[in-house]
């Protein structure tokens, strides 16, 4: 075209960014790549390759390998024969190298960038203003973190082999952030990029090179989802952290279960992204650029559910429909373009598929009037209106261009509207109204809050998600903790069989008795009657059974009740009905817990006869347990309004709230030991933080913690906070594992038991924290109190507020 | 709420053309609406930042690009310095400022391509009108006590009224800041009144000078009462303010301008002025008027650039693409 045409259409034209080094690159490789182990690449075992392909038009890039279980394997080995020295030389050592990686990331940003972009087909606009810089941050980010290791985890150390699965929508940003935070904690790392996009982490597998990383330390394993599920089935790893879909996500959970394995998910989202009526509508348009039609909509936290408050839902449509036309798709080397091509053919069909459906179920739908590009796998953006919220387009995470809208009248039926998903990665919330965003991004179930923004990124803050968007948190310092473990684990030993054995079953009527003859003394005692505590209320259990508990000298004290599936129901019921314990400020909670304390306190001599009772020693021991308890309380009340969140200093303007949030119902299954303290130490830092709770106590001993009850009753610990159920301890256990409201659980019992509760848990993608088999010193402060049972205790919200005026 | 189909229809063919638009006659004061203003400073510096990357001129197209930009700056001098002798140097760069050769490179030779204006003092309105008589070239001229706007009311209208006599067709004129800043919304909009009253045939160009009010709300709220005042355009800056043209600013002002246009189906121009020096500067406008306003919106009866030293950079860059040799500013007359 002339100057002289331009000069009266003023079309943009072609802007490519040239691609030339990123083609040498892949030249001086042959176009084909093996597997990076223990340091330099490998061909793989089988000699199996397969093609990576440029989305934008379908030309295949280069070959890469496929591993399976042998090359697996391999690389683990690799990974754990490096695990020593890299340990060994310590946080400051190991920040030397990641800062190193840090500035070898700029030294070869475009390089990158390009190559990123040719092999997902992503707009170079983001990975080289995003993704690229994102990533050198993170390395800064963390070489920090290694740094100050030792100052700030003191009682934790790196967890050894990690296994680390990442998808392809971010390639390099995700090696980041799993890579960036195992090397900082002194772990060695196997990753698996995907296989749309394996080149980026084989570049960086280069780049590790040339700054010396040790072999070994980082290791690359290339392949489909069959090298994935090899690897997390490989013998010797120590974690597995994994980004993805929610059902890959399930199966992980389930592969994992009972290995002992440390497991963080980062899984799939339909995030609400809503715009009040007093929110800048202009800027709220471009939040939901930013929201879906940012990296073609293949974002996890994508804002893909627009809620707008009906007064202004036509203007924002209005407004959202001519910003539709003026967005650019084409090839993603084309400096000019907002939009690049989808992934692959098969995500592009998924996406015309939930579209038809959408169509088909009556939304309306939205599409500008220019045609996406026809030779890639393009689709362009798609707004669809008048949707009902069970539509599946509403329901389904669609991980492409597409945002459905829905209308809302209050601030509660927006909270009641983006809460009505099962996903809980992110939200964004649209408002000048500081008291509506702040009431508003609390009641948010969901890891991540942007106010008056979206997408917003950063090493300093913590990523993932509520529900079954997974669990655990990358980047910041609640992102370390997924690295680490507290150092005590390692000295745990595993129960004996015989401290695991199951109560005398129910119909047992006769268990004991002899024992308890003539117990009486001078007045024959008046018959006390054990029940479940279910909702600040004393419960017969649904089935009306009892089952005999026995001292530890074989004598019938006394029944518990023997609860069943159907009273594990009714206590999560009215735990997750008691939301006025999650409300109630931290400075009340504590005096519950202080008051908690007093009275059993005062009940003390009551306590001790009790545990000697059941479970024999000395007077003494007996007062040393009562005491503990007490003491456990006096903590958990104090931790209640100083286990606080954080600032985080993230590089924008804004404040990043990292807050400790509680999870609607945490269930707690108590080992047989120290019947009462056990049980105090878990439930008290629960309690503090908020939780409403379902305790399983002691299956042996239950009747320390249904003598306890009444000094709940006592303490003005409203009902509900705290629920107790008796019975068999796996049994129970397994009903809360699978119960879907329960939203995390923590297990101490048998490895079996440790096992089941890690499978079942599936199902919710509850996070867990179970015990493996191995008893713990409930006397030790460091394995029975502080910052590790409260930092399972709460799950961290980060909210975003930026600011100015 | 929505553009009308007719209106869209129109602008089509105005685009086409370049058809000249009907003035914008103002609307009654509407209140409701000018408090019912909300911008997000973050978020609107966040889409200011991304205008820029999202979007590139290569080659042919940064050229085109460049040679619009050039037909779109209100070449400019006001200093106190200014004589005629100075004036008529700047009006013979207005009308030849590129030089033919380049322009016969680019294969628009025969195109006649001017600045947009050339923008003075009162004083000099006279020997600007003089020079470029026949030239199609506009004087405007900066009215109303420029730059601060607080001499007596009475001769800021009589400069209006003189500067058109003396034959300016464009009067830039100031806003008194104080009624923005006390958000006294009916005295802004009475002045403005009396302002567009007194330039009668000549186009308002409305200066809020941003840089004094505060807040980006503020300048929200000044730029739809301009225009519900009956502005032609609504400009930044005088240029002598701290902080001049930003794109956040000239973010805000050009969806002022859209949401005035969706309501009342009358187009107003925009005016950037002050810190605009050079050609990637320029870019950078041309898109944020091309993404939030549309192709219309880049041509000089809806789009002023207000510049001096800008023209030298774009000069040497016009150059650049046909020689393919860095430029030097020696090569390009003076203005």
């Amino acid at each position: 075209m002339s100057v002289k045409e331009i000069f009266e259409t003023l079309e943009y034209g072609p802007a490519p960014e040239a691609a030339d080094v990123a083609w040498a690159w892949l030249e001086r490789h042959g176009r084909r790549f093996g597997h990076f182990i223990g340091g330099r690449f490998v061909k793989p075992v089988a000699g199996e390759t397969f093609a990576t392909h440029h989305p934008g038009d379908g030309t295949e890039l280069a070959q890469a390998a496929q591993g399976d279980e042998r090359d697996v394997a391999k690389a683990v080995k690799a990974a754990r024969a490096a695990l020593p020295a890299w340990r060994g030389l310590g946080g400051p050592g190991r920040a030397r190298y990641l800062y190193a990686l840090a500035r070898h990331v700029q030294k070869h940003a475009r390089l990158l960038a390009v190559l990123e972009a040719l092999d997902n087909g992503k707009p170079i606009r983001e990975t080289r203003d995003l993704d690229v810089p994102l990533v050198a941050r993170h390395f800064y980010h963390h070489a920090g973190w290694a740094q100050l290791l030792d100052e700030e985890f003191a009682d934790y150390e790196g967890v050894g082999v990690c296994a680390q699965i990442i998808p392809w929508n971010f390639p390099l940003l995700m090696l980041a952030w799993k890579v960036a935070p195992a090397l900082a904690a002194g772990n060695t790392v196997v990753l698996k990029p995907a296989e749309f996009t394996p080149l980026t982490a084989l570049l960086f597998a280069e780049l590790a090179n040339e700054v010396g990383l040790p072999a070994g330390v980082f290791n690359v394993v290339t392949g489909d989802g069959r090298t994935g599920a090899a690897l997390v089935e490989a013998d010797g790893i120590d974690k597995v952290a994994f980004t993805g879909s929610t059902e890959v996500g399930r199966s992980i959970r389930r592969a994992t279960a009972g290995r002992g394995v440390k497991l963080s998910l980062e899984l799939g989202g339909k995030s609400p992204f809503i715009v009040f009526d007093d929110a800048d509508l202009d800027s709220a348009v471009e939040g939901v650029v930013d929201a879906i039609w940012f990296n073609q909509g293949q974002v996890c936290c994508a804002g893909s559910r627009l809620l707008v408050q009906e007064s202004v839902a036509k203007r924002m449509e209005a407004k959202l429909i001519a910003r539709m036309e003026t967005l650019r798709e084409g090839p993603s080397l084309d400096k000019g373009i907002d939009i690049g091509a989808i992934i692959a053919p098969v995500q592009l069909a998924k996406i015309e598929r939930l579209v038809d459906q959408g169509r088909a179920e009556g939304a309306r739908c939205y599409q500008p009037s220019w045609s996406a590009p026809k030779d890639g796998w393009y689709y362009p953006p798609t707004l669809f209106t008048e949707v009902s919220p069970a539509a599946a387009i509403a329901q389904e995470e669609i991980f492409g261009p597409v945002i459905v809208s829905l209308t809302f009248r209050t601030p509660a039926e927006a909270v009641e509207l983006a809460n009505d998903t099962r996903y809980g990665l992110a939200a964004s919330v649209w408002t000048e109204n500081v008291n509506l965003a702040l009431d508003v991004a609390p009641k948010l179930k969901a890891g991540v809050v942007w106010v008056n923004c979206t997408n917003q990124f950063d090493a300093a803050a913590g990523f993932g998600g509520y529900r079954e968007s997974g669990f655990g948190r990358e980047g910041g310092r609640e992102g370390m903790f997924e690295y680490l473990r507290p150092r005590y684990e390692a000295r745990l030993t595993r129960y004996a069989a015989a401290d695991l054995a199951p109560p005398a079953p129910a119909s047992d009527l006769d268990a004991g008795l002899e024992g308890s003859q003539g117990s009486g003394g001078v007045f024959a005692p008046i018959d006390r009657t054990p029940k479940l505590y279910i909702g600040g209320k004393q419960k017969r259990p649904d089935g009306n059974y009892s089952y005999p508990v026995l001292s530890v000298a074989g004598a019938r004290v006394g029944d518990a009740p023997l609860g069943n599936r159907k009273d594990v129901r009714d206590a999560v019921e009215a735990a997750a009905k008691s939301t006025a314990w999650t409300q109630a400020t931290a400075h009340a909670r504590a005096q519950v817990l202080y008051y908690v304390a007093e009275n059993l306190a005062v009940r003390a001599p009551e306590f001790e006869e009790r545990l000697r009772g059941l479970v024999g020693g000395t007077r003494k021991a007996a007062g040393r347990e009562v005491e503990k308890s007490v003491d456990r309380l006096f903590a958990a009340a104090a931790y209640a309004d100083k286990y606080d969140g954080r600032v985080h200093p993230t590089p924008m303007r804004n404040v990043t709230l990292a807050m400790n949030e509680a999870y609607d119902v945490l269930a707690v299954v108590c080992p047989d030991e120290a019947p009462l303290l056990a049980f105090v130490s878990l439930v008290a830092p629960a309690l503090a933080m908020g939780n409403r709770v379902v305790a399983v106590p002691s299956a042996r001993w239950p009747l320390l913690a249904t003598d306890l009850y009444q000094v709940f009753d006592t303490s003005d610990v409203p009902g509900g906070a705290i629920n107790i159920v008796t019975g068999v301890r796996d049994e129970l256990a397994k009903v809360l594992a699978q119960h879907d409201a329960v939203e995390a659980m923590w297990y101490v019992g048998s490895a079996e038991g440790s096992a089941m509760v890690e499978r079942e848990s599936a199902g919710n993608l509850k996070a867990t924290w179970v015990n493996a088999g191995k008893a713990r010193d409930w006397y030790d402060d460091a394995q029975a109190a502080g910052p590790e049972l409260l930092r399972r205790a709460v799950r961290v919200k980060n909210i975003w507020v930026p600011y100015g005026e | 709420m929505t553009i009308s189909r007719e209106v869209e229809a129109g602008l089509e063919r105005a685009v086409a053309h370049a058809s000249p638009l009907p003035r914008n006659e103002g609307t009654s004061l509407e209140l409701d609406w000018v408090e019912g203003v909300r911008v997000n400073l973050s978020a609107v510096e966040r889409r200011a930042a991304t205008l820029t990357t999202r979007r590139s001129v290569k080659k042919e197209w940064q050229a085109a690009w460049l040679l619009k930009a050039v037909t779109l700056i209100d070449l400019t001098t006001l200093a106190g310095d200014d004589t005629p002798g100075r004036v008529r140097r700047l009006c013979a760069k207005a009308m030849h400022p590129v030089r033919q050769d380049l322009l016969d490179a680019l294969g628009v030779g025969d195109l006649r391509i001017t600045t947009g204006a050339v923008c003075v003092y009162h004083d000099m309105v006279p020997a600007a009108v003089a020079a470029l008589r026949g030239s199609g070239v506009p004087v405007a001229a900066v009215a109303t006590g420029f730059p601060a706007g607080l001499s007596p009311f009475e001769t800021r209208i009589e400069e209006i009224r003189r500067s058109v006599a003396a034959g300016a067709a464009e009067i830039d004129i100031v806003i008194s800041r104080r009624h923005a800043l006390t958000h006294d919304w009916e005295a802004l909009y009475e002045e403005l009144r009396l302002f567009r009253q007194a330039c009668g045939p000549a186009h308002m160009k409305a200066i809020l000078a941003t840089g004094e009010l505060g807040t980006l709300r503020n300048v929200y709220r000044a730029s739809l009462v301009a225009m519900m005042a009956g502005s032609d355009f609504i400009k930044t800056s005088t240029g002598k303010e701290p902080v001049n043209a930003t794109l956040p600013v000239s973010l805000v002002m050009a969806r002022a301008i859209r949401e005035y246009f969706e309501r009342t189906g009358v187009a107003v121009g925009f005016k950037p002025a002050g810190g605009l020096r050079t050609a990637k500067d320029a870019l950078a406008w041309l898109v944020l008027m091309k993404e939030e306003l549309g192709r219309r919106w880049l041509e000089p009866d809806l789009f002023r650039i207000g510049a001096s030293s800008l023209l030298a950079d774009i000069e040497r860059q016009l150059e650049h693409h046909v020689t393919g040799r860095y430029s030097a500013t020696y090569r390009h007359p003076l203005g």
